[in-house]
């Protein structure tokens, strides 16, 4: 139980997390944990499946927003200076992060230059990849979380595994559980009615005190400068409008180019991310307001690369750029409803996380993530840009192996190879399988054989599973002896 | 129609009554079966664990082996799946445009078994007899790679006898993915002990798809646990006439 606790509680990181495979077989064994994430993912498949069935263009909206986010990838230069210029027009600043550090640096000095000690956040996939709470609270930086989601997470010294429901692997009677020990509230019940009440009460004090707002973005609109944040709470609005200062971290992948483009993205978001066919908050907001009565006097936005241009560079990786953080194919993944999403290392779990992660590390860290999937294509299937998880994972796959070098695995793939390349070969192959395995076959009680165990990596099938011996005759040997 | 048996590797030395079961229903329906010696495998495992350069020579090999074929038929739809999503591409790496042609050329002649049965011939009713409560699971890449939809649903429930019972959330994956399966084998078979409750809640006694890939994961699972239930490939089903022949 204590490798459990600890992956949860120590900071998602690719460069010091244990391989998938390790991290996956010590989280199978949560019981509780996984019956969280099957049933939390199975409901939003299942109201994702609703939404997107009334849509008779459904497929074509796919497609506009498969074109929509190539299109912005390969002019992404031109399009992340308009948003700049237009941003800067309309009373914002822009600071360029080339990586994580620089981006928490920046935070921290624009934090402190407002004077304040404290800041609100509204949830934010990109400060959870940089790891800002921890740089905040090292420069002497209080950063309260309003998502009812990062706030379980945070008050519960806990890590996100979802992107779009970041506690997804907690219950309530454990959500419960958290609030009364952080919150002191000894008698709190457990119906979701009793769980927001405490939340807000807890939140509204910090929305009314704290004087800077730290925030993500789910859009960055080129051509007006506008910054759009999506949200189903409203928590997300509050620090958007209450803090004096609002300070803005983004990926540089987040920018569209025109305001209309959000036409196809705003329908495709919500109905995959949460099934619903609109978001109960959508808010863009443009600079500051000229004459100082409404809403924040100063806002920046921290424009982050954090090797998203080396994602870009490779042709067949770069798709993975075009992801707009639905998490609907992390719902969809047979895999991630078995681990939930700590056991990828990474705030990125699930397939995209299974493509993203390594990318963004480079290819240094990571490794094992391109080859934690079955490659079933559930994830390619329901992504509403149409990013094929499945081609690209095979093709991280090649960039491991390629830097792997001499393995045992690429002798025998060599080998096999090698086998495959002769119609000889490969008979003989199968005559040496079956003299191979006669040591290991034993006869079941209808006389057949089988394999109950199997030596090294090859015991990870037997684990759980027979393997049916060979028979003593091919299929090619069966239609020789037919033609004569 | 002459009919090229493309059997694949994993069929040809491991599930050779699949093979014997596709002859038998082909030849039922009145076609010429023929089997290109020189084939081996497709290359789809070497492609998908990341050996895209050991796939290679496989596909030229596939070429050579196949060209000129009427119609292609492969009883595996993962390997159709390979053929169909990744051979374009590995043609147009090795810049060899011959090549790139002779794919171009042969790819809309290969057919996963039911899809051949079911779009090429336009069958459902192939003559079977399987007088037995059956399930169906849809393996990932005939399901999603293919489009085979309800296609080897509707050749079953033209089987006589036959008794199909659905499997419950039949569109996931059982947990196999080739390597995946040693690579992952803790995930694959917390996959495969979800697959193996829905077979066993239909109480069927067999559970069929178009791979026998898929199949064999998931009898192993299903014999360990002495359960009684046991696979069979499409193809032997089809085949089958009740001893009649």
């Amino acid at each position: 139980m204590s490798e459990l606790v600890q992956l949860g509680h120590k900071p998602l990181d690719p460069r010091t997390a244990p391989s998938f495979p390790k991290a996956a077989r010590a989280l199978v064994g949560d019981t509780q944990m996984r019956k969280n994430v099957r049933h939390a993912t199975n409901v939003i498949q299942g109201k994702r499946a609703k939404v997107v069935q009334e849509m008779p263009d459904w497929q074509q909206l796919r497609e506009a927003g498969r074109r929509l986010r190539e299109h912005t990838m390969a002019n992404l230069d031109v399009y992340l200076e308009r948003f700049e210029k237009n941003f800067t027009a309309a009373g914002g600043t822009v600071h360029w992060a080339k990586d994580a550090e620089e981006a928490r640096r920046i935070v921290i000095g624009l934090v402190k230059a407002s004077g304040s000690d404290e800041v609100i956040k509204i949830k934010s996939m990109t400060t959870e990849e940089i790891q800002l709470n921890k740089a905040l609270e090292g420069a002497g930086i209080r950063p309260y979380e309003t998502d009812l989601a990062e706030l379980i997470i945070q008050l519960g010294h806990d890590q996100p595994s979802h992107i779009v429901v970041p506690a997804l692997h907690k219950n309530r009677q454990q959500i419960r559980e958290i609030f009364k020990r952080e919150m002191n509230l000894p008698n709190l019940g457990d119906t979701p009615q009793d769980l927001a009440d405490a939340a807000r009460l807890f939140l509204r004090e910090k929305f009314l005190k704290v004087k800077t707002g730290v925030s993500g973005a789910n859009f960055l609109i080129a051509e007006t400068g506008g910054v759009c944040v999506v949200e189903s709470e409203g928590n997300g609005r509050m620090c958007l409008t209450l803090p004096e200062t609002l300070i803005t971290v983004a990926g540089i992948d987040k920018v569209v180019p025109r305001l209309q483009d959000l036409e196809v993205l705003l329908q495709v978001l919500p109905r995959s991310a949460t099934g619903e066919r609109m978001n109960p908050y959508n808010s863009i907001w443009t600079g500051v307001d000229p004459y100082g009565n409404d809403g924040p006097k100063a806002f920046h936005v921290v424009l982050m690369d954090n090797a998203r241009t080396a994602v870009l560079a490779d042709g067949e990786g770069r798709q993975t750029l075009n992801c707009i953080r639905c998490g609907a194919c992390q719902n969809a993944c047979p895999v991630y409803k078995q681990t939930g999403g700590h056991a990828y290392g990474s705030v990125y779990a699930g397939p995209i996380g299974a493509i993203l992660t390594p990318q963004l590390m480079e290819m240094e860290h990571a490794q094992t993530l391109p080859y934690a999937s079955s490659l079933c294509g559930a994830c390619y299937e329901v992504c509403p840009v149409k990013i094929n998880i499945p081609e690209v994972l095979v093709h991280l796959r090649s960039r491991v192996v390629e830097d792997a070098g001499l393995t045992a695995e690429s002798v025998a793939m060599k080998a096999m190879a090698m086998v495959f390349r002769s119609e000889k070969r490969f008979r003989a192959a199968q005559r040496l399988g079956r003299l191979a395995e006669g040591p290991l076959v034993r006869k079941d009680g209808n006389g057949d054989g089988w394999i109950g165990w199997m030596p090294g990596l090859l015991g990870g099938w037997t684990q759980v599973r027979d393997l049916q011996s060979m028979p003593k005759e091919t299929f090619r040997d069966w239609w020789e002896a037919r033609g004569r | 129609m002459r009919v090229a048996l493309f059997i694949t590797c994993y069929n040809d030395t491991l599930f050779p009554e699949t093979g014997k079961a596709v002859v038998r229903v082909l030849e039922r329906l009145g076609h010429t079966v023929e089997f290109p010696a020189g084939q081996t495998c497709c290359g789809q495992m070497h492609y998908n664990t990341g050996y895209q350069a050991e796939a290679m020579p496989l596909l030229e090999r596939f070429v050579a082996q196949f060209r000129g074929a009427e119609a292609v038929v492969v009883p595996s739809s993962s390997c159709v799946a390979m053929m169909r999503d990744h051979y374009p591409m590995m043609a147009e790496h090795l810049k060899d445009e011959k090549l790139k042609a002779e794919v171009a050329e042969l790819l809309p002649k290969v057919f996963e078994f039911s899809e051949f049965l079911t779009k090429r011939l336009g069958l459902e009713d192939v003559g079977a007899f399987y007088p037995h409560r059956v399930t169906y699971h849809a393996s990932c890449h005939g399901l999603r790679n293919l489009g085979l939809g309800d296609g080897p649903l509707r050749l079953l429930k033209a089987v006589r006898g036959i008794d199909l019972v659905e499997l419950e959330r039949v569109e996931e994956c059982c947990g196999f993915g080739g390597t995946f399966a040693v690579k992952n084998a803790e995930v694959s078979s917390a996959m495969l002990a979800d697959k193996t409750r829905a077979v066993l809640n239909t109480r069927a006694e067999a559970c069929t798809a178009c791979d026998n890939s898929c199949l064999m994961h998931i009898q192993g699972s299903l014999h360990r646990q002495r359960t009684g239930v046991h696979t069979v490939h499409l193809a032997e089903i089809l085949a089958s006439d009740g001893g009649a022949a």
